[in-house]
């Protein structure tokens, strides 16, 4: 069941004639397809369905064209541009923003006249398209530009919706201001420089001193239940990349993996951009805890076969995002028998594996392997640094697996996404200190744990309840209460009133492919305590104010 | 649990299996050869020589010197600089300090010729990354590329492979020194539509590698008016731009886009990176300078594959933005790579040996056809194993460059020690000279 199905079961108070909500992400094509959808199945007549909103856009466009005549501008300077946000603003990591208006302008142009400008490809222009359709993304941007600051701006927008961690980020820079100079730059000779070894191509890979550096800090991650193999191991920079990589090896274009849904939101757009790889969201369900179904995947995969879409891999991310759950062994066997039967890859992304404040043990699937005796050749783990160390700025991601073609494969793409050398250097030997990292993980894992209780505590006195949680930087908060209609557009309302009067970011459910409505996730690890009681004042005005 | 019997090998994709890397020819063949032999003057020193791997070397102590004399910028190399709230993180912008640092750094090479604006850099990690990135942006899967001959053979992989694009090579040939003429785009363009293939750009790299060659300013306007009447796109791979043996002699892209008052620039696009003028290959910083909003948008959206390391950015940006330091550098690195140039096409000369009039590049272009036995590629291939086995040098052969013209060689120079090149110069002088006495 889609959100789609949910959405028009429910009876809204408008007619309405516009075309249903399009999942994220579809291509423009879909803006001239979907009407004539309307006229099959006898939404609308014809003229209403099919030409009026063509010749309204047709139209539409023209104007736009026509106040937008491009004018050169004198020759002594390049064309100036977007205004970007600099240094000082930057709210950190992921999630893409474009810039000011000028850039639509722009790009309407471009598609009126292609005779005097060329065109961009179709991948592009999907990329390019104005992120209006993710609110993930809306979010992100508008937080950008008004983003909340404790003495500059205290009345700016609060940002829970990236996942980043700076509970313990003053232990990292400490251990770097203290030594990253000896690391990167240290000679033999007091005062003597060295830089020589860093400046050379390494394998684009990464160099072997780093491979071992990260399958050692893998292992110490899972409390050496799991030893990996570093030449099982290519790095790239970020996880990102990592996840894309990886699925150009799984699959080709056209093809799908199976995802149990809710789940982050950025693999919409790493995955299915460039790959041409479809996601198939399998829900699943608040009464069971959001548990993985194997059922459910059993169905969606039967489904998929009838609508004659390859399903290639069942992704998941182990813990999990956004409900933060420690996936139990008994459900990494079922998942691994169910990839077997149906001949297909698992992908498990653990990015947070070192990020778990609650009570349970993590388990790797490395770990259900080993024990199990099941084939590996079908099972690739993505990692990172970017969680549960704080160094998503740096860029290092990392694809293990035991299909020794992936890994060929995998390595040689990693020259398009490669870890700066200077960064391997010093991240080996931080990785290496193994007493250094030990702390970190244990300190790391007490401040999250405290700020998540605290947090969780503090929407509970809102009458918001979460979901049990032990793992990431989040909580998976129910405000269903707070909606007005039980539905996507309820949903997207009550996230527009957090945005704009508590003018707070969080990330709401259907940005996740949850299908239940009212579902938020809210990262609390960018707070400090003060703030917490300042997010409960903000909350309030729309928990008690006017409906 | 019950064992289950597994089917062979689980599915991969067309990607994974296929050779589209190009990891297959001579061009990589002679590398594995050195990794399995390399030179060392103490413990091997009848090793194989690298020649073919196009590493700046010649200038590290300058950095080296720099770093040196700036200890506070030195101190930079923990990536934190002075805002520490925001040191381990970063957006697909890139800092602002270091995409200035990087326009400035540009504009240094181009004599402060062309202005660069900073917003409309998108960083990567690597020049390889930012022509993947910018083919993807400009092309459907199953376009083509038109591509000028003889050309870095890493282009059949990075333009081709995960992108789904063709490379219509564009065929230029020594009777006119090797530069690209109006005729030869025109054929290559017709063979692509012939072929039913649609053309959305052409790329170009200047100075040419492998040729060592920067192109004229009249092959520059030639290539302009031809992109504009075809409505294509141009990417200007200018990642040597810093190599230039004298900087009069280098003439960018952007220079004439100013003079025809940015008319038609929406359709260029400029790859930079810091691998080859800078020889910090293994700090994987590249970018592209557009001049076309869609692009910059869409490329630093795609940019979060292949992001720059902020403790990179960090630690480069005050250097880069030094001025009195980019202008000495630049200088001295071209002095040092013509005196380097001239020493090596001389010792050459000497022994029989001729190489394309070049002025900029790691590199020079050999012409070695007098020594083939058959003047065709498996003739040209043949005598690259001869050099490889018996010389114990690792050259690359113009025919994995593409070149139609059997017995051209690039022969790399910046990436060993003077004393090294010397051995890899008096191989050649003995082998010339055995061949002359048989």
């Amino acid at each position: 069941m889609t959100r789609f199905s949910r959405a028009s079961s429910n009876p809204s108070p408008e007619t309405n004639p516009a075309p249903p909500r399009l999942k994220s992400d579809e291509g423009p094509a879909m803006r001239i397809i979907v009407p004539l959808q309307g006229v099959v199945q006898g939404r609308g007549g014809l003229v209403l369905g099919s030409l009026l909103p063509c010749a309204l856009f047709y139209f539409l466009q023209l104007y736009l064209k026509s106040r937008n005549r491009p004018s050169q501008s004198p020759p002594s300077s390049p064309p100036t541009t977007l205004s970007t946000p600099d240094d000082h603003h930057a709210s950190p990591s992921s999630p893409p923003s474009a810039s000011g208006s000028t850039i639509h302008r722009t790009l309407s142009r471009g598609l009126l006249s292609p005779r005097s400008h060329p065109n961009v490809s179709s991948r592009a222009a999907a990329v390019a398209r104005p992120d209006e359709d993710s609110l993930y993304y809306v979010g992100y941007k508008r937080c950008l530009r008004d983003p909340f600051h404790r003495v500059d701006n205290p009345e700016g927008i609060i940002q829970l919706g990236l996942a980043e961690n700076r509970l313990s980020q003053d232990l990292i820079l400490d251990w770097l201001e203290k030594n990253a100079y000896g690391a990167l730059l240290g000679g033999d000779k007091p005062g003597e420089l060295n830089i020589m070894g860093l400046t050379t191509y390494l394998p684009f890979d990464g160099s072997d001193n780093f491979k071992n550096a990260v399958a050692g800090f893998m292992g110490q991650v899972l409390q050496e239940s799991v030893s990996f193999d570093p030449s099982q191991i290519v790095l790239t920079s970020g996880a990102t990349p990592a996840m894309e990589i990886l699925s150009f090896c799984l699959a080709d274009p056209g093809n799908a993996f199976l995802v149990p849904s809710p789940y982050y939101p950025g693999w919409d757009r790493d995955i299915k951009w460039r790959t041409g790889v479809e996601l198939v969201p399998v829900p699943c369900r608040s009464t069971d805890n959001f548990n993985i179904s194997i059922p459910a995947l059993e169905r969606a995969y039967t489904q998929a076969k009838k609508r004659g879409l390859k399903i290639r891999a069942v992704l998941i991310a182990n813990p999990t995002n956004p409900t933060g759950h420690v996936l139990s062994r008994d459900t990494l066997i079922d998942l691994l028998d169910f990839v077997t039967e149906k001949n297909i890859h698992l992908i498990s992304d653990e990015v947070f594996a070192g990020s778990i404040h609650g009570e349970s043990k993590f388990v790797s699937v490395a770990e259900v392997l080993e024990s199990e005796g099941i084939d590996k050749t079908r099972v690739h783990i993505v990692y990172g640094l970017s969680k549960d160390l704080p160094l998503p700025g740096f860029r290092v991601g990392v694809i293990h697996s035991y299909n020794e073609t992936v890994i060929a494969a995998s390595a040689k793409l990693a020259r398009f996404s490669s870890v700066s050398a200077p960064t391997q250097q010093l991240l080996t030997v931080m990785l290496s200190d193994k007493q250094f990292i030990s702390n970190y993980l244990e300190a790391n894992r007490q401040r999250m744990r405290r700020m998540y209780l605290l947090f969780v505590d503090a929407l509970k006195q809102l009458g918001i309840e979460c979901a049990n949680s032990e793992a990431g930087f989040y909580c998976w908060a129910d405000m269903s209460r707070y909606i007005t209609s039980y539905s996507e557009k309820g949903e997207k309302k009550l996230w527009e009133k957090l945005l704009t009067v508590a003018k707070v970011n969080v990330t709401p459910g259907l940005s996740c492919h949850c299908i239940e409505p009212g579902w938020f996730r809210c990262c609390f690890t960018t707070l400090t305590e003060e703030d917490i009681p300042l997010v409960v004042e903000r909350m309030k005005r729309v928990t008690q104010g006017p409906k | 649990m019950v064992v289950k019997v597994y089917k062979p090998c689980v599915p991969l994709s067309a990607i994974a299996t296929s050779s589209t890397h190009g990891e297959d020819s001579p061009y990589f063949a002679g590398w594995r050869a050195y990794d399995e032999d390399p030179y060392d003057a103490t413990t091997n020193p009848s090793g194989v020589i690298q020649m073919g791997l196009a590493e700046n070397q010649v200038s590290f102590d300058l950095l080296e010197k720099y770093l040196e004399e700036h200890q506070e910028v030195s101190k930079l190399v923990n990536g934190i600089g002075g805002f520490r709230e925001n040191a381990l993180f970063q957006d697909y912008h890139g800092l602002n300090s270091f995409r200035k640092a990087m326009a400035s750094f540009m504009e240094e090479i181009r004599g402060g010729k062309v202005k660069f604006d900073s917003n409309r850099i998108v960083l990567t990690a690597g020049a390889t990354a930012a022509n993947e990135l910018l083919t993807f942006i400009i092309a459907n899967p199953g376009d083509a590329l038109l591509v000028p001959t003889p050309y870095y053979p890493g282009f059949d992989r990075d333009l081709r492979w995960r992108t789904g694009v063709n490379i219509i090579p564009v065929n230029c040939n020594s009777s006119n020194k090797f530069q690209i003429t109006k005729q030869a785009l025109e054929e290559a363009y017709a063979k692509a539509k012939k072929a039913d293939l649609q053309v959305k750009g052409l790329l170009m790299t200047n100075p040419s590698n492998p040729l060592g060659t920067a192109m004229t300013r009249p092959v520059l306007e030639e290539i302009l008016n031809f992109i504009s009447s075809k409505n294509m796109h141009l990417i200007s791979d200018e990642i040597y731009s810093g190599s230039v043996f004298s900087s009069e002699e280098f003439i960018s892209i952007a220079e004439i886009l100013e003079e025809r008052g940015y008319a038609d620039a929406q359709r260029v696009h400029i790859v930079y990176s810091l691998s080859k003028d800078l020889g910090l290959p293994g700090f994987r910083v590249g970018a592209i300078y557009s001049y076309n909003d869609a692009v910059v948008t869409t490329a630093r959206r795609m940019s979060s594959f292949t992001l720059v390391s902020s403790q990179t950015q960090k630690m480069l940006s005050p250097m880069l933005s030094d001025v009195t330091f980019t202008k000495n550098y630049i200088k001295t690195n071209r002095e040092r790579l013509k005196r380097r140039y001239n020493y090596v096409v001389e010792r050459l000369r000497e022994c029989g040996i001729e190489c394309l009039h070049g002025n900029a590049g790691l590199f020079c272009w050999m012409n070695l056809k007098p020594l083939l036995e058959e003047a065709t590629t498996d003739g040209e291939l043949k005598l690259w194993e001869t050099i490889l086995k018996d010389l114990k040098l690792d050259i690359s052969p113009g025919s994995s460059c593409h070149c139609t013209e059997p017995g051209w060689f690039r022969v790399c120079f910046a990436n060993m020690s003077i004393e090294t090149l010397d051995v890899a110069l008096s191989r050649f002088t003995s082998f010339m000279e055995k061949r002359r006495k048989t």
